[in-house]
């Protein structure tokens, strides 16, 4: 197979990390060859963050570059926009339909794009997930991570991979007090991964 | 079984399993995390931060004097810091093996420029490793002390962003103990005095041959021959991304130490292709080394000598095959990182922001961000411990030419202690006239809250004693230091127009602003929440000056995101319609 590149995309401090983290050992237990690349530092400051994974039979770059990643997961719809320069032609993006203001728009000055689900839409293929909603239903505004994850398990197939148990997988990788809160949210997020 | 491990983490483990007995550093993105994560090998390993990076290197190499294995670790710019020791060292050698970790930042994802440090290896003469996977990370880490040991060298292993904060599979192995020689006086070796260093600066040269015929049989230089028109030379993550822009047939030479450069061999293996590449981020530095040696080769005037490369890059530039990149309709608002909701710096900066007369000379942190709209407050950032010693030289002008305007120099707790007591030196020594202001937020918070030698703790989970910035500051010769709660901003806006009213009247006068980080591990925190009243809100946007995420306007009255909202009350504060109410306050266990 060829590697397929996979980017997580939203705001510091959205979980982005765990959810990668979810997601690599999952495909390390399905004997792929893994890669990814995080952003640290100053960038976790609210600002725009993105994390990158690539697995196959064999990885070299942690890194991809535009045009080149079969899929998006967008932690923020508007965070979408700003890589989808980085999507191939026909690639999947799983947006959380979630807005997040920026400084540049709350402080005046910038406007915050009208549809940027829709616009995504038009290019992608795309599925578009009310995480925030599910999660605080849920019972826990934070676990809006684990929906997505859900949600993009179930668009890419990853829960047909043979060898894993993502249920068990998100049950290693999240703090133990929170793992029923967890698994009914990558419950809730498969039965929401289906292409609009 | 394989782990998944960041490349800082896999040079942690390489140390660990190095023998190494200390390990010392400032900590800096993208190095933070090596030093991180060896706690959990405290029973063998001792290791520190350090208030600065030249006090890492130096008792790095002090342990290193003492026969243990030993290692500093930091971001490139720290690397400018602690070069004295690193220079000196390289001349006089080692004890025990001395290795330096430097991490660059290609693209500049938390630093203030992009520099290459690989020239440090050259300009200090000491032989550098490029690990460019997780891997190799642990396999060089350990080859890095063999060949300190085998030279009688410091040992520079770089890194980038890419390879500290990437993650790939990793074979972990067993620690092998190793003896501490017993510490002999060796005043020739140890003593650098012009005597000494005349003698040591030939066996330096020699040093260098010796090590660039190692190059050339190292095993951490290797080919891998495509039977192709075209080879590449590559090191570290440059090398992984060649590896996927070039197509199949194209031969390979992977250089694992790249200083000294393995001539010989490269020169072997260019004739073997028709056209040869040197695939690298930043400066031409292996470039200049081959062509240097007479080699033909092509880098530079393809590859972008700035900003990270990645596989699409390196494809577009030499074979100019462009990205099929889609446009989508709708544009994105920009979303720089911005201070956190209830950041305890926003008081400061707010107040400050209102002082049309107010200078502002900031440092390296979190508050490098008050620069940032709608505060506008910061307006020069240089480096580490610049923030009091540029407003020093800048008010010695404002003085000389009548400039009435008021300079305030600030830098947070940790700066303060890596380089901002000598700067605090300067002000009252040479009669700067400015308010050195001192953000205290108990924690090293930019690089992911890391202790230092005001928080009370070790990096080891140790109390300590915490140095009081207050009495450093009275001891340097100021008279008066005035001590705030940053949050409370008639408070604030008091201290501040006592420091003015007090330097005015010749008094050598500082601000220390305290209250914690919320982000601290382990921090006593209720989170409050402020709401705001749509029917007394008149829409005035007062509240979206203070430069709060969680605030921001809505159709008719403004409004705060209750996720995000820590109950700090700055936007209540400045309110002049009382719109905004406490619903639940805030409670931190420590001001």
């Amino acid at each position: 197979m060829d590697t397929m590149n996979v980017m997580l995309v939203g705001v510091g401090g959205q979980g982005a990390i765990l959810t990668s983290r979810i997601l690599t050992q999952g495909l390390i237990r399905a004997g792929f060859d893994v890669k990814m690349s995080e952003v640290h530092g100053m960038a976790q400051r609210g600002g725009s963050v993105s994390t990158q994974v690539r697995y196959g039979e064999k990885v070299y770059s942690p890194l991809f570059g535009k045009g080149a990643g079969d899929v998006m997961v967008a932690f923020e719809r508007m965070e979408a926009l700003r890589y989808a320069a980085f999507l191939k032609p026909g690639g999947l993006a799983v947006v959380n339909d979630y807005r997040i203001t920026p400084m540049s728009v709350a402080a005046g000055g910038a406007s915050y794009p009208e549809d940027a689900v829709g616009a995504m839409a038009e290019k992608f293929r795309t599925v578009a997930v009310k995480a925030g909603d599910i999660a605080v239903e849920l019972g826990n505004a934070r676990c809006m991570n684990v929906v997505l994850f859900g949600a993009l398990a179930r668009a890419l197939g990853l829960t047909d991979l043979p060898g894993v148990d993502w249920e068990e997988v998100v049950r290693s990788v999240v703090p133990e007090k929170l793992v029923e809160l967890n698994l009914a949210a990558y419950k809730a997020g498969l039965a929401a991964g289906i292409e609009n | 079984m394989k782990q998944l491990m960041s490349g800082n983490e896999a040079v942690a483990r390489g140390l660990y399993e190095a023998g190494v007995r200390f390990a010392s550093a400032y900590p800096g993105t993208p190095s933070t995390e090596i030093l991180e994560e060896l706690p959990q090998y405290k029973d063998v390993l001792y290791c520190e931060w350090a208030p600065n990076e030249k006090v890492a290197a130096e008792a790095a190499y002090g342990a290193s004097m003492a026969g243990a294995r030993s290692v500093c670790a930091m971001k490139h710019v720290g690397l400018n810091v602690a070069a004295d020791p690193v220079f000196t060292a390289a001349y006089n050698g080692v004890g025990g093996g001395f290795v330096i970790i430097s991490a660059d930042d290609p693209g500049m994802h938390s630093s203030q420029n992009e520099q290459d440090n690989r020239h440090y290896a050259k300009a200090a003469k000491m032989p550098m490793l490029e690990p460019s996977d997780s891997a190799e990370c642990l396999a060089f880490t350990r080859a890095a002390f063999e060949i300190s040991e085998l030279f009688d060298t410091p040992v520079l292993l770089r890194m980038t962003t890419r390879v500290c904060h990437s993650k790939s599979l990793v074979e972990t192995g067993d620690r092998a103990e190793q003896p501490v020689k017993r510490y002999e006086k060796d005043i020739e070796k140890f003593v650098a005095t012009p005597a000494n260093a005349i003698k040591h600066h030939p066996q330096v040269e020699a040093r260098m041959e010796s090590l660039a015929s190692y190059s050339d049989n190292c095993p951490l230089n290797y080919e891998e021959p495509g039977g192709g028109a075209v080879g590449v030379v590559a090191a570290g993550v440059a090398y992984q991304y060649a590896r996927e822009a070039f197509p199949a047939g194209t031969g390979f030479f992977k250089v694992g130490m790249s200083w000294p450069m393995p001539i010989s061999r490269i020169r072997a293996f260019a004739q073997t292709v028709e056209k040869l590449y040197v695939v690298e981020e930043l400066d031409p530095f292996m470039e200049e080394a081959l062509l240097a040696a007479g080699i033909a080769c092509t880098g530079k005037s393809v590859i972008p000598p700035v900003m990270e490369l990645n596989p699409q890059i390196v494809r577009e530039a030499v074979f100019g095959c462009a990205p099929a990149v889609t446009e989508v309709g709708a544009q994105p608002a920009p979303r720089p990182p911005v201070l956190c909701p209830g950041c305890p710096h926003r008081g400061f900066f707010y107040t400050l922001s209102k002082r049309k007369d107010a200078v502002v000379c900031g440092d390296i942190g979190c508050y490098t961000l008050g620069s940032a709209p709608p505060l506008n407050s910061i307006e020069s950032c240089v480096c580490m411990g610049g923030g009091f010693t540029v407003a020093a030289g800048m008010a010695k002008v404002f003085e000389q030419v009548g400039d009435e305007r008021i300079v305030f120099g600030v830098m947070g707790d940790s700066t303060f202690l890596h380089s901002g007591i000598t700067g605090a030196c300067e002000i009252v020594y040479n009669g700067a006239k400015l308010i050195p202001c001192v953000l205290d937020n108990s924690i090293t918070a930019m690089t992911g809250q890391q202790q230092n030698p005001a928080t009370g703790r070790t990096l080891m989970g140790a109390p300590a004693p915490a140095v009081s910035i207050e009495s450093v500051l009275t001891a340097c010769g100021f008279g008066r230091v005035i001590t705030v709660d940053p949050q409370d901003l008639g408070a604030m806006q008091a201290a501040v127009d006592e420091a003015v009213e007090s330097v005015g009247a010749g008094i050598r006068t500082a601000i220390i602003t305290k209250r914690s980080c919320l982000l601290i591990k382990g921090l006593p925190l209720e989170r409050g929440l402020c709401r705001v009243d749509p029917e007394k809100c008149k829409a005035c946007k007062m509240c979206t000056k203070v430069g709060c995420p969680s605030v921001y306007m809505g159709e008719e009255a403004a409004e705060i995101d209750a996720a995000l909202c820590s109950g700090c009350t700055v936007c209540k504060q400045v309110c002049p319609f009382e719109a905004i109410e406490e619903v639940r306050p805030q409670t931190v266990g420590y001001f």
